[in-house]
């Protein structure tokens, strides 16, 4: 018997396509506690639609690195790229998604509270973008150790974090009962030569139990792809929608998930 | 040590022990290159192996800090004898990267260590150093013959799977830098990479590489105001210690300096770090230099599409 139901998503970037098929998928589901953990801009394209789509649906947001940078009109992205080519890029899409981005919807990023704490299944539960304790850090499957884990959930005080920022979904449970969650991104797919994008459900199920699925999001992708090529956006962004594959920003990937991918 | 104007140097504490880095061969090395910041050689016995029971008990207080990654480091790892085990014993707990000068590979130990990465849900990363993409360029600093051998390697690792980071210290000028790495993308791939990941370090002017090219000025020193508004999170020791034969260092690369002495036990390793060296500047000036991310730069294979001018 599942008693209450919550949608966790992160990684937008702009792809406000896959935000409205999300919004129907949850309400199919019948779920109305809906966050998001930042990441609203960038990648995609018309970053001013995602804003209205997320007000209405009354998603309570976190803010993501992007979000920060955009709120505070900081000259990059912060995600902290070395190689050139993945630099070019993120400048690219950070020009494109500043420029496009209004005043009012800058103002709204800048106020994102960095971090939400909230009670569920009996819980604490700590929603945040990278990490509980630096927004732009990576935490990826294999390069996040338990201890590390349990670091983080005993300074913060919770048994649940939810983070994204890596775009790559996972989830831990560890021997004592805690869960870890990445709830991947629903802006771009997760490097797995699939189209589709993912995102996250927390159950509350009988017996005090928290069940956690990474659930896969199909949508239409061809939209997007039509909108970003007429918006002049880079062609590897179009691939990358098109064909489940990333074609930049791979520096940052561990041996293990770098590996899964195609380049 | 104190700087010019005979101020105490910045104390920088530790943030949280993120990396635990084991320099685990010591100085000794089978290789002698000109430009190694810690001089190791096969007759450097300043600092010795590590022991499998010195590295699993670190191991196990560093499970209690909340460790997020583990670094093997030497002179040369694979010198030494109980590498693999330790290797396995840090995969069971987190992440492991190994630098390594890729040249005491064979098909047998590089099947071992492919048993290794998939026994365990960690990644497994190798770190490969090589000075050049030619033996006209590397083997003047790393030695004779040094190149092929260090080849053969990362051909051994690629066919295994492994997608090697190879890193490379700056000793061209950096005007050169699209040509080096444009070579080193072609070796590579030739040696069966199907993704090139290259790292560039700047010069650290120690050791050896004092005597190639030139060591640190006088007046080279981090101060108080050079840390004001300074991001120290870039900084390796912010979040780093190393452990040796010995006891706990600073960072890799002040192990063999007074300075960098921390320590018998981890706990006493937990003192903040006093940025009293002159390569404390290279730090600052570059960022971590010393772990996966950072350096001068990380450059990946290109996938479809070239980097517009
Ligand atoms: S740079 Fe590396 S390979 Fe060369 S002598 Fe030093 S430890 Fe050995
Ligand atoms: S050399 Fe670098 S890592 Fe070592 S103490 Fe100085 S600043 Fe820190
Ligand atoms: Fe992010």
């Amino acid at each position: 018997m599942i008693q209450e139901r919550m949608a966790v998503f992160g990684g937008v970037y702009s792809n406000h396509v896959a935000l409205a098929a999300l919004l129907a998928d949850v309400r199919q589901r019948g779920m109305s506690q809906l966050y998001c953990l930042g990441d609203l801009g960038a990648f995609g394209p018309h970053p001013n639609r995602v804003f209205p789509l997320l007000r209405a649906a009354q998603v309570a947001v976190v803010q993501g690195n992007y979000d920060h940078s955009l709120g505070h009109g900081l000259p990059d992205c912060r995600c902290g790229y070395t190689d050139a080519r993945d630099n070019y890029f993120a400048r690219l899409s950070y020009a494109y998604t500043f420029h496009n981005t209004s005043a009012e919807n800058k103002r709204w990023l800048k106020d994102l509270p960095p971090e939400r704490r909230l009670t569920f299944a009996g819980r604490q539960v700590l929603l945040c973008h990278g990490s509980p304790r630096q927004t732009n850090e990576f935490l990826w499957e294999s390069t996040t150790s338990n201890a590390f884990l349990e670091r983080l959930f005993r300074d913060s005080g919770v048994d649940v974090i939810v983070a994204t920022h890596t775009g790559l979904p996972w989830h831990r449970e560890l021997p004592g009962g805690r869960h870890f969650i990445n709830c991947g991104a629903i802006g771009r797919p997760a490097n797995d030569g699939r189209t589709a994008v993912w995102y996250a459900v927390l159950s509350a199920v009988a017996g005090g139990r928290l069940e956690v699925e990474i659930v896969p999001l199909e949508y239409d992708y061809r939209q997007l792809a039509a909108e970003m090529r007429a918006e002049q956006l880079p062609e590897e962004f179009v691939t990358t929608i098109e064909t489940g594959w990333w074609t930049t920003c791979l520096e940052i990937l561990p041996a293990r998930e770098r590996a899964r991918g195609k380049y | 040590m104190k700087d010019a104007t005979n101020r105490p140097p910045p104390l920088l504490p530790l943030a949280a022990l993120d990396a635990l880095w084991f320099q685990v061969a010591g100085t000794l090395c089978n290789l002698r290159c000109r430009h190694c910041f810690i001089s190791c050689a096969p007759d450097n016995h300043t600092f010795g192996f590590m022991t499998l029971t010195q590295v699993r008990q670190h191991l196990a207080e560093s499970v209690a800090l909340g460790v997020r990654e583990y670094y093997f480091t030497g002179g040369e790892p694979f010198l030494n004898p109980d590498i693999f085990e330790m290797l396995a014993a840090a995969l069971a707990l987190g992440p492991a990267t190994v630098l390594t000068n890729a040249t005491r590979f064979t098909p047998a130990n590089v099947a071992r260590l492919a048993a290794l990465r998939d026994a365990s849900s960690y990644s497994l990363e190798l770190r490969v150093s090589l000075d050049g993409f030619t033996a006209e360029t590397n083997d003047p600093i790393r030695g004779p013959g040094t190149f092929d051998q260090a080849m053969r390697g990362v051909e051994l690792l690629a066919g295994a799977g492994f997608l090697p980071i190879i890193t490379a210290m700056r000793s061209w000028d950096p005007q050169q830098d699209e040509a080096v790495l444009a070579g080193f993308r072609e070796q590579l791939t030739a040696a069966g990479c199907s993704r090139v990941r290259l790292k560039l370090l700047p010069a650290l002017r120690l050791g050896a590489e004092a005597k190639r090219d030139h060591g640190y000025g006088e007046d080279e020193f981090l101060t108080e105001e050079m840390l004001m508004g300074y991001d120290p999170r870039q900084l390796l020791c912010h979040n780093s210690r190393i452990v040796s034969d010995r006891g706990v260092h600073v960072c890799p690369i002040l192990i063999d300096q007074p300075a960098g002495w921390l320590g018998a036990t981890l706990a006493e390793g937990l003192q903040p770090a006093r940025l009293s060296h002159p390569a404390c500047t290279t730090c600052y000036a570059y960022g971590a230099i010393c772990s996966n991310a950072g350096g001068l730069g990380l450059e990946t294979a290109r996938p479809p599409g070239n980097l517009p001018s």
